[in-house]
C-alpha cells in the first residue's frame, strides 16, 4: 500500500472483453502468462453484441473474390486514408480468422452445400471495383455480432481466462522515464474499491465513443474511455474526426439497421417514392460506400424531399424481400423495426435516418497492436507495453470511412495478432515488473476525491447532454466552417464545466453516478479531439464532408491527424501508402 | 408516469424500502428504460444496469409489474400508469435494480458452453447443412439476461443445484449442433436428479423471455434424449 492503492500484477491485461479484447485473451491464454482481462460490462454485454449484418472474408463462397479484391474495397472505402500495408494485413488474415471462429462453433448461416452463407455489403465489388458486387459478408442470421461475441466468451470459458467483471479502468500508469505503459487504475463498482492493475503488457480494447453525438447507434457504455485514458497520459489520438453517420438508424430512436438489408435487396425511397440512390452511385446504387449513402440521404432531406411532416427522414423498402426472407435472414430487424419504428417490414416501410455508428480513429497503433507515437524524427515510435485494437484503435484499416463489415473482422484480425505480438514481446521481457512510480495512484484518487468530496456543482446529466448537443449539432454528416469554429468554442467551454461536476450519490456500492461522472471524462476528451481535428482538416474525404472544402485534397491533405489534449496541439504524419507484397493503390477520384 | 420502485443501498439503508417517483414522459421516451433514465436524471443515487437499448445485450432485466422482462424493450405505452420495479426476484440483491448474477453464469459454464470437436479442423469452415443450422435457431439467440431461470420457481430454490432454463437452453444448442461430439458426456453432465429434472414444465420461462425463445421445449428434446438412450 506504499502507493495507497492496492496492486495486482500479472503479466498480461487486457481491458475490454468485447470481440477484439476477448480474441486477444484467447490468443495470450495458449501461452503461458498470467492474464487479466477488465470489463465494465459482463463480457457477453460489449457492443459487439449488436453487430448484425456480418464479417468480411473472401471465402468466394457464392461469388468470384479474393483477398486482392477486398484490399482495393477497403482502400478505396477509406478515401485513401487507409494505412495500404495494414489493409493488406488484414484481408490477407481475413479467411485464416473466419473460419477460426467457425471451427470455434460461431453458428453461421449456411448454403445448400453447407459452406458459410455470404451476402453482398456496401462497397464490397468483384474485380477492383467493377459493377458486379461481391458476397463477401459471413453472416449468422442479422445478428453476427451476437454470434461471434458468444462464441468468443465461450471459448474464454473454455480456456479459464480470468474475467474482472464491472471493473472500470479509470487512468493509464506511465514509467516518467522512458513513457512505457505499466498498467492502469482500476474501480470496481460493486465494492468501490480502487486499485492498481500492474502489468507486463497492457492491451486496450476499450471500444468506441458514439455517446459523443445525440443520436447514436451506440449503447450507453461506448463513451471512449480508453481514448480518455490515452488523452489524460499526454499520448495522441489519430484521425478522430471521421466518425461514420450509418445510413441507416432507425428515425426517432437511433436503433441500427444493418446495411445487410440493402444486400439482401432492400433500398432507400424519399417523399416522392423515388428510389434516389440511383441518381447518386449509379452502379452500386443503395450498396456505395456508408459516407456516400449517408451524405445522399441528407442533401434529399435538405433539399425538402425527406418523409414524415417535418421531412426529416426517409423510407426504407424491404416489403418486396418476402416474408421468407425478412423472417430467415434479418429476424432481428423484423423485431427491431416493429418495436423501435411500429412497422413490420413485411408490409410497412421503416424510417430512418443517417445515425453516427462508427469512430475510424483512435490510438495510434500498428498492425502488431502496439501503439506508436512520434518521437524525434520517427513518426511511429513503439509505446513499450503498450496496445490498442478494435475501435479504440487506428491502425489505419479504416482510414477515412470504414467498410461495413470490416469491424468484426478487424476485431479479430488484431485481437490475434496484437496477442501474438504480446506473446512475442513477453519472451524478451524481464522477469520482474518495473518499480511503479511513486505518484501512480495520485491522479485517480484526487479524480475520485473531486467527486466525493463536492457538495455543488453541475448535474453531470446537464453537461453530457450539452455535449451531445453541441457535437450533433456541429460536427454532423455536413460540415460547415463557421459551426464548426463555434463547436470548438462550445466543447471547449463544456469541458471547463465538467470539471466542476457534482454528484449526490456518494455510496461505496455500485454507485453509477460516480461511473457516469468518470465516463463524461472520457466523452469530454474524445469530443474534443473529433471536433478540433474536423475543424482543422481543411477538405472532404470520406466520412468528413466540409460544405466550404468540398473536394478532397491529396496533395495537402494525405496524412493522419494527431490530436494532443495538452493545449488542443495537432501534428500530422503521412499514410502509409506501400502496401506489404503488392502494389500500392494510387488515389483515384471515389465513385460507386 | 408514476414508478414505484424497490431501494436498497446496503451503505446506508438498514433494509429495502419502495420509493415512488413521478416522471414527465416526453414523445421520444417509448420505452420503460427511457422512463428510468427520466428517474435517474431527477435522483442520481438510484442503480441499474443498462447498455445497449435494443434488447441484445441482456442488461437491464427487471422485474416489472410481478414479470421478468428487459426495460429496454418494454413499450411504456403497453404499461398502466402505475409500474413497480423490483430486482429480479431469487437473486442476492446487490443494489437497488441490480442482483448479484454470480449463480446464474455459474450454470451457465457448467454445461460447457462450447463446440467440442475432437476432429483436427480442416483448412476451411466444416460443413453444415441448412437444415442442421436450423437446428440451433431458437437457440444460440439467447442474451443471457436471466429472465427466465429468475421467474423459475425451481431455480429459487435450488439455484446451486439446478441448471436452470438459460444454462439447458444452451446446454441443448450444444447437443443440436452437428459439429459438436460430445452429446453422451453432456447428457451425463445433467443425468441427475436436480442439474436437469428439476423442472416441472411450469413453463415461466417461455412466458418470461423477451427473445420468444423456448427453453421448456429444449428441456423436453434433452429429456427424450435421456430417456432413448435408456432403452
Amino acid at each position: 500500500m506504499s502507493l495507497g492503492l492496492p496492486i495486482r500484477r500479472f503479466d498480461a491485461l487486457v481491458v475490454g472483453a468485447g470481440g477484439s479484447g476477448m480474441r486477444a485473451a484467447l490468443e495470450l491464454a495458449r501461452a503461458d502468462l498470467k492474464v487479466a482481462v477488465l470489463s465494465k460490462v459482463f463480457p457477453t454485454r460489449s457492443h459487439t453484441v449488436a453487430a448484425q449484418g456480418g464479417i468480411a472474408a473472401p471465402l468466394a463462397n457464392s461469388s468470384d473474390d479474393n483477398w486482392h479484391w477486398h484490399m482495393y474495397d477497403t482502400v478505396k472505402g477509406s478515401d485513401y486514408l487507409g494505412d495500404q500495408d495494414a489493409i493488406e494485413y488484414m484481408c490477407r488474415r481475413a479467411n485464416e480468422v473466419v473460419v477460426e471462429l467457425e471451427h470455434m462453433g460461431m453458428p453461421f448461416d449456411r448454403l445448400e452445400n453447407g459452406k458459410i452463407y455470404q451476402r453482398p455489403f456496401g462497397g464490397h465489388t468483384q474485380d477492383y471495383g467493377s459493377a458486379k458486387m461481391a458476397m463477401r459478408a459471413c453472416a449468422a442470421a442479422d445478428r453476427t455480432g451476437h454470434a461471434m461475441l458468444h462464441t468468443l466468451y465461450q471459448q474464454n470459458v473454455r480456456t479459464n481466462t480470468q474475467f474482472f467483471v464491472e471493473w472500470m479502468a479509470l487512468d493509464l500508469i506511465r514509467d516518467p522515464q522512458d513513457g512505457a505503459v505499466l498498467g492502469v487504475t482500476a474501480l470496481e463498482m460493486e465494492t468501490g474499491e480502487v486499485c492498481i492493475f500492474q502489468a507486463k503488457a497492457t492491451l486496450f480494447a476499450t471500444g468506441g465513443s458514439g455517446r459523443i453525438f445525440y443520436a447514436s447507434t451506440n449503447a450507453f457504455i461506448n463513451t471512449g474511455d480508453g481514448l480518455g485514458m490515452v488523452a489524460r497520459a499526454g499520448l495522441p489520438l489519430e484521425d478522430m474526426e471521421f466518425y461514420q453517420f450509418h445510413p441507416t438508424g432507425v428515425y426517432g430512436a437511433g436503433v441500427l439497421i444493418t446495411e445487410g438489408v440493402r444486400g439482401e435487396g432492400g433500398y432507400l425511397l424519399n417523399k416522392d417514392g423515388e428510389r434516389f440512390m440511383e441518381r447518386y452511385a449509379p452502379n452500386a446504387k443503395d450498396l456505395a460506400s456508408r459516407d456516400v449513402v449517408s451524405r445522399a440521404m441528407t442533401t434529399e432531406i435538405k433539399e425538402g424531399r425527406g418523409c414524415g411532416p417535418e421531412k426529416d427522414h426517409v423510407m426504407l423498402k424491404l416489403d418486396h424481400l418476402g416474408a421468407e426472407v425478412i423472417n430467415h435472414r434479418l429476424p432481428g430487424i423484423r423485431e427491431i423495426a416493429i418495436k423501435f419504428a411500429n412497422a413490420d417490414p413485411i408490409r410497412d416501410l421503416v424510417p430512418v435516418v443517417p445515425t453516427v455508428h462508427y469512430q475510424m480513429g483512435g490510438i495510434p497503433a500498428k498492425y502488431t497492436g502496439n501503439v506508436v507515437v512520434p518521437e524525434g524524427s520517427n513518426n511511429e515510435s513503439i509505446v513499450p507495453g503498450f496496445y490498442a485494437v478494435g475501435e479504440c484503435s487506428c491502425v489505419s484499416v479504416h482510414g477515412a470511412n470504414r467498410l461495413g463489415t470490416n469491424s468484426l473482422l478487424d476485431l479479430v484480425v488484431f485481437g490475434k495478432a496484437s496477442g501474438e505480438q504480446v506473446i512475442k514481446d513477453a519472451r524478451t521481457m524481464p522477469g520482474a515488473h518495473r518499480t511503479l512510480p511513486k505518484d501512480a495512484g495520485d491522479y485517480t484518487r484526487a479524480r475520485l476525491a473531486r467527486l466525493d468530496s463536492n457538495a455543488a456543482g453541475e448535474r453531470v446529466v446537464d453537461v453530457l447532454t450539452d455535449l451531445r448537443r453541441a457535437m450533433q449539432a456541429h460536427c454532423g454528416v455536413f460540415r460547415f466552417p463557421d459551426d464548426l469554429v463555434l463547436g470548438v468554442q462550445k466543447v471547449k467551454e463544456i469541458a471547463e464545466r465538467s470539471k466542476r461536476t457534482f454528484i449526490k450519490d456518494k455510496s461505496k456500492v455500485f454507485n453509477t453516478a460516480r461511473v457516469e461522472a468518470l465516463e463524461l471524462d472520457n466523452l469530454v476528451e474524445t469530443a474534443l479531439a473529433t471536433i478540433v481535428s474536423a475543424e482543422a482538416r481543411k477538405e472532404s474525404r470520406g466520412a468528413q464532408a466540409r460544405a466550404d472544402f468540398p473536394s478532397r485534397d491529396d496533395k495537402n491533405w494525405m496524412k493522419h491527424t494527431l490530436w494532443y489534449k495538452e493545449g488542443n496541439r495537432l501534428a500530422y504524419k503521412p499514410v502509409h501508402l506501400k502496401p506489404m507484397t503488392v502494389d500500392s493503390f494510387e488515389p483515384k477520384v471515389r465513385t460507386y | 408516469m408514476k414508478l414505484s420502485i424497490y431501494r436498497y443501498d446496503p451503505d446506508k439503508d438498514a433494509k429495502p424500502y419502495m420509493k415512488d417517483y413521478d416522471v414527465e414522459l416526453e414523445h421520444s421516451d417509448r420505452m420503460l428504460l427511457d422512463a428510468l433514465v427520466k428517474v435517474k436524471n431527477l435522483d442520481d443515487s438510484i442503480s441499474f444496469r443498462r447498455s445497449c437499448r435494443e434488447g441484445v445485450c441482456g442488461s437491464d432485466a427487471i422485474n416489472i409489474n410481478g414479470k421478468n422482462g428487459l426495460a429496454c424493450v418494454t413499450k411504456v405505452a403497453d404499461l398502466p400508469e402505475h409500474v413497480t420495479l423490483r430486482p429480479l426476484p431469487g437473486m442476492p440483491v446487490i443494489r437497488d435494480l441490480i442482483v448479484d448474477m454470480t449463480q446464474f453464469f455459474k450454470q451457465y459454464e457448467s454445461i460447457k458452453p462450447y463446440v467440442v470437436n475432437h476432429d483436427a479442423p480442416p483448412e476451411r469452415e466444416r460443413l453444415q447443412s441448412p437444415a442442421q443450422r436450423e437446428e440451433l435457431n431458437g437457440l444460440y439467440e439467447c442474451i443471457l439476461c436471466a429472465c427466465c431461470s429468475t421467474s423459475c420457481p425451481s431455480f429459487w430454490w435450488n439455484p446451486d443445484k439446478f441448471v436452470g432454463p438459460a444454462g439447458l437452453l444452451q446446454a441443448y444448442r450444444f447437443i443440436a449442433d452437428s459439429r459438436d461430439q460430445e452429446t453422451a458426456a453432456r447428457l451425463d453432465n445433467l443425468e441427475d436428479p436436480y442439474r436437469l429434472f428439476r423442472c416441472h414444465t411450469i413453463m415461466n420461462c417461455v412466458d418470461a423471455c423477451p427473445k420468444n425463445l423456448n427453453p421448456t421445449r429444449a428441456i423436453g428434446k434433452i429429456k427424450e434424449l435421456m430417456v432413448k438412450r435408456m432403452v
